[in-house]
């Protein structure tokens, strides 16, 4: 298949390889060791802190800011990575700005301004030293478990039954592990191989083994697994982006906003990528922020982002909304695609938008249309999880809820011995802190099980 | 040239002791007052006055390398200082002759020359009439450096020994004709004895705190002391804002010390800004004299202090230091002339409260179980003080970290002041009745 912006230039023509590079550094540039230690002064320690209960991942920020504080940067980095092993990839791409941060009482009246707990999450995993792996793996307990999906769910869910003594294998489709950390974020965001150096360290626990190029209900069978291992744990990520559902979806210059960050994340020479003059980035989720941001920095001249609704139904935080204008991202509201615009030779030439208002809570068109002319259209209204990744005999009747895999209060599917958590399953609002939750804590519930089944048998 | 602006109408000039001033901030003996350099440097930014650094007996000490420590906050805020310096290491003659011609140069400022000699009639004799000899306003004996010179037996080793302190403040009265203020050390356990002696010796005034003697820290790796000499340290004299509340306290003691009363005392002891030299002025104080600060932040530092000090006093209709020295003595007692009756509780502001559990954690914890940790359906938390239980510790205040949030409210009540010499819950009474 040819790429879909093949036609368009390159983005190495007219700018040089530094200053592009330069805008693909650090979004949040990390703090100095004494700004780590101001800021750290800035945490009151609260009790039962409200920090603690905003984070998916239940990190105690308190406890790690304050090791900051006193000069023990591998204690504050070991109460991190105890609740998140991913800790450091959090750390860059939370959103904070909704999660901890939002909830620190700094934030009330007269000092407006939380404590910035990220970028001190950051500042501990940065410069920890520790002498090997600072986790201990338990003596073998001769139980291997599966886990399909080698993202932050399954990678978290891994290390934890590593701790246990468990034997893990993990089956990934793609040629890298990581998910969304390797192949979904913005590059800005998680810079250089940050992604796989974390997993190098999560490896050192041991006792991991990762299988690529093994897809579920390709050449991966739910069954054999349930058979060969002890337990299986599904840590699969959203497969599909969803489609405007007209004309053109896929003409020459329309695109998944997620298949062109997954090349902006692997390429080596960002000169090479192509880049629209114009483009239209449709959504109004971070992934439509990051794409139209990305896409200025890659050296467009216009980026438009286009949402049917207004501002404050945007899924994406105000801070990403402000990073976008920041970057001469545009923003148009109330504009609902109706029509992708295409030139004599099929290729994408705009978009065409219905204005819409809302009249008592509904959406509707009024009539009128707004053109956006455009080299490129970036489609980001949403990913939805494939059902086709079910498409294994036995995964397909795995209970749903929502569209997703069902699960219990355990992360039980309705499979015995199946568990599943992340982005997959229903509960969970698709984020990287969120999937590490959910793998830690599934992979508590099966070890407890496998240690029940152990003393009963 | 500056645009004129409106000052407050307020005369800050002093005569503490018999030595005038133009204003209560006077340098201490120590490093910024070891040569005329910086001793001008000081008068031109503003200083009433200098304690010239002590002037011993030639030959003038060595000082090591590496002399200073510090106590440090998180934030790399100076909380207490620590010194290793001896007496000025420079030759009397050069010390003399410079301040003779400083104070010809600066006739309207204090000058007043800090003495270190042995505890011999014939020391004191033959330096006196040497220092009356410059034309400086006064003197200083500094009974208690704690550092280097006590292994001399001077310094703190005459300061901890009432009878010596007498002695020597009386050999000055004698040969000294200009005023005689006695610096005390707070390395003893009762300073009013210090006070009382030097005031029986004759002294003007006497100045307080010294340093005290101290270890800010200790290097881990080394596995020594700070400051650090070589692969060794020593104890040294610690002042700074962290040695405040006890100099005040020693000031408190000589103030309402009936044997002492009405003996000026200069405060010194972490004086850093205008509110701490008129806290101290508060409790009796009739001159303040800094150090640290200036080390810390050069001698500009007056500035502030004065302009500071003259609008907070013309706001509070003080016209002059007198009008308020001493003012917060007579409500400085002993434990059992408090009211037993008094009864003050807390309130939390819950418009200021941020929620952050500090109250509660520490009442809980540490305290009377008196704060309340209430959630609402929304997960929404609320911190209410029990009354009933709460003693009106202040802990909950002190803890919280929004200034004016928790409040202590003193409780109305019908009940008569009442001590714990009256209280019949004390045992040891002394009943009234019986005596009658």
């Amino acid at each position: 298949m040819t790429h879909p912006l093949d036609h368009l230039p390159r983005a190495g023509h007219g700018s040089d390889g530094a200053a592009l590079a330069a805008n693909f550094s650090d979004l949040h540039p990390p703090l100095t060791q004494r700004q780590a230690f101001i800021e750290s002064q800035r945490c009151l320690y609260c009790y039962d802190a409200p920090c603690v209960e905003a984070c998916p991942s239940d990190i105690d920020i308190p406890r790690f800011i304050r090791e900051i504080a006193e000069d023990n940067v591998n204690g504050a980095a070991q109460t991190i990575l105890e609740e998140n092993i991913l800790g450091g990839s959090c750390a860059r791409v939370c959103p904070t700005e909704i999660l901890c941060e939002q909830s620190c009482v700094r934030n009330h009246d007269a000092e407006c301004q939380p404590v910035l707990i990220g970028l001190l999450q950051r500042h501990a995993i940065d410069h920890m030293r520790f002498d090997g792996h600072p986790f201990v793996r338990a003596a073998d307990t001769g139980k291997h478990i599966a886990i399909v999906g080698a993202g932050p769910a399954g990678l978290s869910c891994a290390h934890r039954l590593a701790t246990y003594g468990h034997r893990v294998t993990i089956f990934e489709a793609e040629a890298k592990p990581g998910g969304l950390n390797e192949y979904g974020i913005a590059r800005y965001k998680l810079i250089d191989d940050y992604a796989q150096r974390e997993i190098d360290f999560l490896l050192e626990i041991g006792g991991i083994e990762i299988r690529h190029g093994q897809r579920l209900g390709d050449n991966l069978a739910l069954d054999t697994l349930k058979r060969d291992y002890d337990s299986v744990f599904l840590g699969l990520g959203l497969g599909a982006s969803r489609q405007l559902g007209l004309t053109g979806e896929h003409a020459p210059g329309l695109m998944p906003a997620t298949d062109y960050i997954h090349q902006l994340r692997q390429t080596d020479d960002l000169g090479r990528l192509a880049v629209a003059r114009r483009c239209v980035v449709i959504g109004a989720g971070n992934t439509a922020i990051d794409m139209a941001v990305q896409m200025a920095r890659l050296g467009a001249d216009a980026v438009t982002l286009a949402y049917r609704r207004g501002v404050e139904s945007m899924a994406a935080t105000g801070h990403e909304q402000e990073i976008a204008r920041a970057n001469g991202v545009r923003i148009v509201t109330w504009a609902q695609p109706e029509r992708i615009l295409l030139d004599d030779a099929g290729r994408v030439t705009g978009m065409r938008f219905a204005r819409t208002e809302s009249r008592g809570g509904a959406l509707t068109a009024t009539g009128e249309t707004l053109d956006i002319p455009a080299d490129a259209v970036f489609t980001a209204i949403g990913q939805a999880f494939d059902d086709a990744s079910l498409s294994d005999r036995r995964a397909a009747v795995l209970e749903r809820e929502a569209g997703k895999i069902e699960v219990d209060g355990n992360f039980r599917t309705s499979l015995a011995g199946v568990y599943a958590g992340g982005d997959c399953v229903a509960a969970g609002q698709d984020l990287t802190v969120q999937a590490v939750q959910h793998g830690k804590l599934a992979a508590q519930a099966i070890h407890q099980q496998l240690m029940a089944q152990q003393e009963v048998a | 040239m500056k645009a004129s602006m409106k000052k407050p109408d307020v005369d800050l000039s002093i005569e503490f002791a018999g030595i005038r001033s133009p204003n209560p901030f006077w340098l201490a003996s120590a490093p910024p007052t070891d040569k005329a350099y910086n001793v001008e440097r000081a008068y031109e930014a503003g200083w009433g006055g200098v304690v010239w650094k002590t002037l011993g007996e030639d030959p003038a000490p060595v000082n090591v390398s590496s002399r200073y420590s510090a106590h440090f906050g998180k934030n790399r805020e100076v909380l207490g200082f620590n010194n290793i310096e001896l007496i000025t290491d420079r030759s009397l003659e050069i010390n003399l002759r410079e301040i003779t011609e400083v104070k010809k140069r600066w006739p309207d400022r204090a000058l007043i020359v800090s003495i270190m000699v042995p505890c011999v009639e014939e020391s004191w004799k033959t330096i006196l009439p040497l220092v009356e000899a410059t034309g400086a306003d006064g003197i200083e004996l500094n009974l208690g450096c704690p550092h280097g010179m006590p292994e001399r037996g001077m310094g703190a080793a005459v300061g901890q020994n009432p009878d010596l302190i007498e002695r020597v403040t009386r050999w000055c009265k004698q040969y000294y004709s200009k005023p005689v203020i006695v610096k005390l050390t707070p390395n003893i356990t009762d300073i009013r004895v210090a006070a009382q002696a030097a005031m029986r010796g004759g002294a003007d005034a006497v100045s307080l705190i010294n340093t005290i003697n101290s270890i800010t820290s200790i290097d881990l790796d080394n596995m020594v002391a700070r400051p650090t000499v070589g692969s060794q340290s020593t104890h040294g004299g610690y002042c700074g804002a962290a040695v405040k509340p006890i100099a005040m306290n020693m000031v408190a003691e000589i103030a309402r010390d009936p044997a002492t009363r009405g003996l000026p005392i200069c405060g010194i002891g972490g004086i850093s800004n205008w509110h701490d030299a008129a806290e101290f002025a508060a409790l009796g104080a009739g001159a303040v004299q800094v150090c640290t600060a200036a080390m810390l932040h050069g001698f500009r530092i007056v500035e502030e202090m004065q302009d500071g000090l003259a609008r907070w006093m013309a706001e509070k209709g003080y016209r002059s230091l007198n009008d308020f020295s001493g003012k917060a003595v007579r409500n400085t007692t002993d434990w059992k002339y408090l009211d037993m009756n008094f009864q003050t509780i807390a309130h939390i502001d819950q418009d200021q409260c941020i929620q952050c559990g500090r109250c509660y954690i520490a009442c809980e914890d540490t305290s009377h179980q008196s704060i309340a940790k209430l959630v609402d359906t929304a997960g929404a938390r609320r911190y209410e003080v029990i009354e009933e239980e709460c003693v009106g510790c202040n802990l909950c205040q002190i803890t919280c970290p929004v200034e004016g949030c928790i409040t202590m409210v003193p409780q109305e009540s019908d009940k008569p002041y009442l001590s714990w010499n009256e209280d019949p819950r004390n045992p040891f009474r002394e009943s009234v009745t019986a005596a009658g």
